[in-house]
């Protein structure tokens, strides 16, 4: 029996009915289009399919879309939005910047979770980095440039907070 | 005529990244076309069985199900999925598309459900009734070789798929003249590739145009259009492959897939689209797997340290079927026992054997990263026998950089380097010298920290034409379009590699304009001249030296058209910011004008045709062999087992570079592949020959958490093999960094009398051999 659910995507409302089996990820990408939002093992340990809800990273294949009635979600198609206006937010940035993806299946999620991370320790080191983003696999990249792309964003994040004060 | 340097050599940020960033780029499952159904296999629960009967009945009537297919309906339309690698006397283990009568291995399809979703097509396929009669499991390759063993392959009498050797140098005489022999065995375990992005196939045909269009998440578009066209009977010509965005692929895209013609042929014949996802399981079952050798080698040395000779008896699990390189792999392995020492005999034997398993193939490295394990292994299990340093024991056995090109025994030949240098530089920026007398305090203090060296050299820029199953060439065209932007259309399909990037940057420099005009093509066979694809460390060496081919004949044409307008001689012509100029600079005209001038057509010199479109099939001479030192230090808790990598510094010469942040980027994941194989990863097959890790939950593959910063310098020695003087790195890691890992960790280990550990060094694994070392002392 499909169910009605009402939330927010990237920042605008959107409604729909959609059937009590379907998957967070799968509402994204398949009713609204979001491809963005990859999926990778469906099991919630790779994730590739990392969103926010309510600001909080969560990977989206292991969440119900019902479950998200009443929640905003930010995809990777938002995520610029909430940073550098109708540009790339810092982290994407810091991803082109420093080289931190390859084949980029991981990295929408990866950003995901860096942007996360950024808004709870704008300023995390190495080690508090490599832990944010353990939830999040990548087979290319090693990981080392990753964190540069996230240590880029923090500074980028300070620096623009600063000339704005 | 010449051009500046200005971008080659250059760290540019990639041009494929704004779309990848921003979740604009288009994965195979983010492709959708109208009507199109979901693709869903029925797969096998037992490794080996009969079928006795499938029954599809409630399937086919479940809500939205279209079709549901057996091997009885489609046996006589799709063939065999093909297997390019030819051995004598190998015997056939040809793999259905979809299981006839028996299975050979836990995941094999034996009934396709098509739907109008997923959800509806996973629904119905597990509807599928199959009465399978079970029989024993074919599991330990040492065991599937012995008399009793059942044989899975019913038309032969055993499971040995072929024997080889491979021998060069007097072997016989080397080791009767040996001061000491030193043998060891050592497991290379199987593995999985684990792209992030699984397999996928959409294909639609359009029966008024007789086009079949297939869109698959591939290495090798052209190859694969190829194999499905000969499949499935369609006219070649009618095919066109097209690879979207590919999500890694790491061996395991390069490959014709069972279900890659299966849902060509159902786009055919149920006249509508269809689409086949992989889900993360079926990656784990039936994506090609890799390595699964166990090596035994023997070394005869002089008490000096001189390596006399070198014998490996290698036994290859191949698995059930055959993909389309899996009996060529172990032959690679022979090729490389050389390593990048002067051993002056040889002799390789190969025992492949045939398993209720996945196939094994080209995984990362493909053959060399065990030929490198087995060597760098035995380089410190054979310095420690003879109470000498590795390093100094591995430089004494160097070719000095005089004497290169280095013919090996197995009758393959160096092109260039110096491995001298390379070890020299890892030393400094390790500290060796330093960490050895750390090590020696932490001892007494009781922690132990483990230092390990593997100097390597791997066999790359696959390959000449000669060496190759299908094809070592590589394809490029270049065409200027009358605006003055070019396309680079190239056969290597990237997945990840930076290619679009990489030459477009060789396109500007040989050019003289700027990489933003310059657009790089691939993917898709309507668009791009046959090519052979991304694998074997190939794209820019063979690929790339296509690319700058192309480009150079359309320099020389172009610097004839400008001659002609400007009245000067070509050869005193320049190429740079966008000019086309007298080396004396007092005549300049724009590219542009040039290129104008080829299209308008009204004042070009005599015997130069109209248009700029230059294509070129570049046939290499030679492959390249890339080489360079890893260091790292393990530091090993022995009462708990645990090994952590504390320390990784790498050197790498994979000769002249393109672009220096795409080539680090290649050694961080070809490092952190190697760290995966030498401490977590391993394809655990019970004696049912159920895959136990088979999810990422049991499948470990490395994690930001479980890595150092990696410190990484090259060296720079150009191959002669290419004009562009490089050799290739997508593979180095993979290959140079296991051994290094192993190396630290039996070193760790010394002191407890451990002198060999096997892949991967889990804790159970690491305390377990401290114990019983401990109970023998």
């Amino acid at each position: 029996m499909p169910m009605d659910i009402h939330l927010k995507v990237n920042q605008k409302p959107v409604e729909s009915q959609v059937e009590p089996r379907l998957l967070l990820v799968y509402y994204l990408r398949e009713v609204l289009g979001l491809t963005g939002t990859h999926i990778g093992c469906e099991t919630s340990l790779c994730g590739a399919c990392t969103v926010l809800v309510d600001g909080k990273a969560v990977k989206s294949c292991t969440m119900l879309a019902v479950q998200a009635d009443g929640t905003e979600v930010t995809t990777i198609e938002g995520i610029a939005t909430n940073g550098a206006k109708g540009g790339l937010s810092p982290v994407q940035e810091g991803f082109w910047e420093k080289h931190g993806l390859q084949c980029g299946y991981c990295t929408p999620g990866m950003i995901l979770a860096a942007t996360a991370l950024l808004r709870e320790n704008p300023e995390p080191d190495e080690q508090e980095i490599r832990h944010a983003i353990e939830g999040n696999l990548c087979r290319c990249t090693g990981y080392q440039n990753i964190v540069e792309a996230v240590r880029y964003a923090s500074k980028k994040i300070k620096s623009s907070k600063r000339s704005a004060a | 005529m010449a051009s500046a340097t200005r971008y080659i050599g250059k760290s540019m940020k990639r041009k494929e990244d704004p779309k990848l960033i921003q979740g604009m780029g288009h994965y195979i499952d983010d492709l959708n076309l109208p009507g199109m159904q979901a693709v869903v296999l029925v797969r096998s629960p037992h490794a080996h069985a009969r079928i006795r009967s499938i029954d599809t009945a409630a399937a086919r009537s479940a809500p939205g199900v279209l079709a549901v297919l057996t091997a009885e309906d489609i046996r006589d339309s799709i063939g065999m999925v093909p297997c390019a690698a030819q051995i004598p006397d190998m015997k056939n283990a040809a793999r259905p598309v979809l299981a006839i009568d028996k299975v050979r291995m836990a995941g094999e399809a034996v009934a396709v459900v098509v739907a109008s979703d997923r959800f509806l097509a996973t629904d119905a396929a597990n509807l599928v009734e199959v009465d399978y009669e079970p029989l024993p499991a074919v599991v330990d390759p040492e065991k599937a070789m012995s008399k009793d063993s059942p044989v899975i392959h019913e038309q032969y009498k055993d499971n040995v798929a072929y024997r080889w050797a491979l021998e060069g140098g007097d072997l016989k005489k080397a080791f009767a003249k040996a001061d000491k022999i030193v043998r060891q065995r050592m497991v290379n375990q199987r593995l999985i590739p684990v792209a992030m992005e699984p397999r996928g196939t959409m294909a639609e045909y359009l029966p008024g145009e007789k086009t079949l269009k297939v869109w698959s998440s591939t290495q090798i578009p052209h190859l694969l259009r190829t194999q499905i066209a000969a499949m499935i009977g369609a006219p070649e010509h009618s095919v066109q492959v097209i690879t979207p965005e590919v999500g890694g692929g790491f061996g395991s895209k390069l490959n014709v897939y069972p279900e890659e013609a299966l849902v060509a042929h159902l786009a055919m014949r149920l006249g509508k689209p269809m689409k086949w996802i992989e889900t993360r399981r079926e990656n784990f079952l039936v994506a090609i797997h890799g390595r699964d050798q166990i090596d035994d080698v023997e070394m005869a040395v002089k008490r000096d340290g001189t390596i006399l000779g070198l014998k490996v008896r290698i036994l290859a699990d191949l698995g059930a079927y055959y993909q389309l390189l899996t009996p060529l792999i172990p032959t690679l392995t022979a090729l490389m026992t050389s390593g990048c020492y002067k051993i002056p005999a040889i002799r390789v034997e190969i025992t492949a054997v045939l398993t209720n398993k996945m196939a094994t193939d080209a995984y990362r490295g493909a053959g060399r990263p065990e030929a490198t394990y087995l060597v760098e292994r035995m380089m410190d299990v054979v310095a420690k026998a003879l109470g000498k340093d590795p390093v100094e024991f591995r430089r004494k056995n160097f070719p000095k950089p005089k004497e290169f090109p280095y013919t090996t025994p197995t009758g393959i030949t160096y092109d260039s380097a110096d491995y001298h240098r390379s070890l020299d530089l890892a030393l400094k920026m390790s500290g060796y010298k330093k960490l050895r007398a750390e090590q020696a305090a932490l001892r007494k203090k009781g922690r132990y920290i483990g230092i390990g060296v593997s100097t390597y050299v791997e066999i790359c820029a696959m390959g000449p034409s000669s060496a190759m199953p299908a094809g070592g060439w590589e394809s490029a065209t270049v065409r200027i379009e009358p605006s003055g932007n070019v396309n680079i259309l190239t056969g290597s399909s990237p997945h990840g590699q930076g290619q679009e990037t990489s030459f477009a940057q060789i396109g500007a420099d040989i050019l003289g304009i700027t990489p933003d005009v310059v657009n790089v093509v691939h993917g898709d066979t309507a668009r791009v001249p046959y090519g052979i694809g991304t694998f074997g460390s190939r794209a820019t060496a063979v690929g790339g030296t296509a690319v700058y081919k192309s480009l150079v004949k359309l320099r020389e044409k172009l610097a004839a058209i400008a001659g002609h307008i400007m009245g000067e001689k070509p050869a005193n012509l320049v190429f740079g910011d966008g000019r086309i100029s007298s080396k004396s600079k007092k005549k300049s005209i724009p590219f542009g004008e040039a290129v104008g001038a080829a299209y308008a057509a009204k004042s070009l010199p005599p015997g130069i045709e109209p248009g700029l479109d230059a294509t070129t099939f570049f046939e290499p001479t030679n492959f390249t062999f890339p080489f360079g030192t890893h260091i790292c230090v393990v530091e090993v808790d022995v009462e708990t087992g645990d090994v952590k990598l504390t320390k990784y510094v790498a050197v790498d010469d994979c000769g002249n570079v393109i672009n220096p942040m795409l080539v680090e980027g290649q050694v961080h994941g070809g490092i952190v592949q190697a760290v995966g194989q030498a401490l977590f990863e391993d394809a655990v097959y019970d004696d049912q020959g159920q895959l136990l890790s088979g999810e990422l939950t049991d499948y470990a593959i490395p994690r930001a958490g479980d890595l150092p910063w990696m410190e990484t310098a090259r060296t720079v020695t150009p191959s002669p093999v290419n004009p562009l003087g490089v050799k290739g790195v997508g593979e180095a890691g993979t290959i140079g960094a296991t051994p290094a890992i192993m190396n630290a960790v039996a070193d760790a280990l010394a002191p407890f009398g451990v002198t060999h550990l096997d892949m991967p060094a889990k804790r159970e694994r690491v305390w377990s051999a401290i114990r019983a070392a401990r109970r023998a002392k």
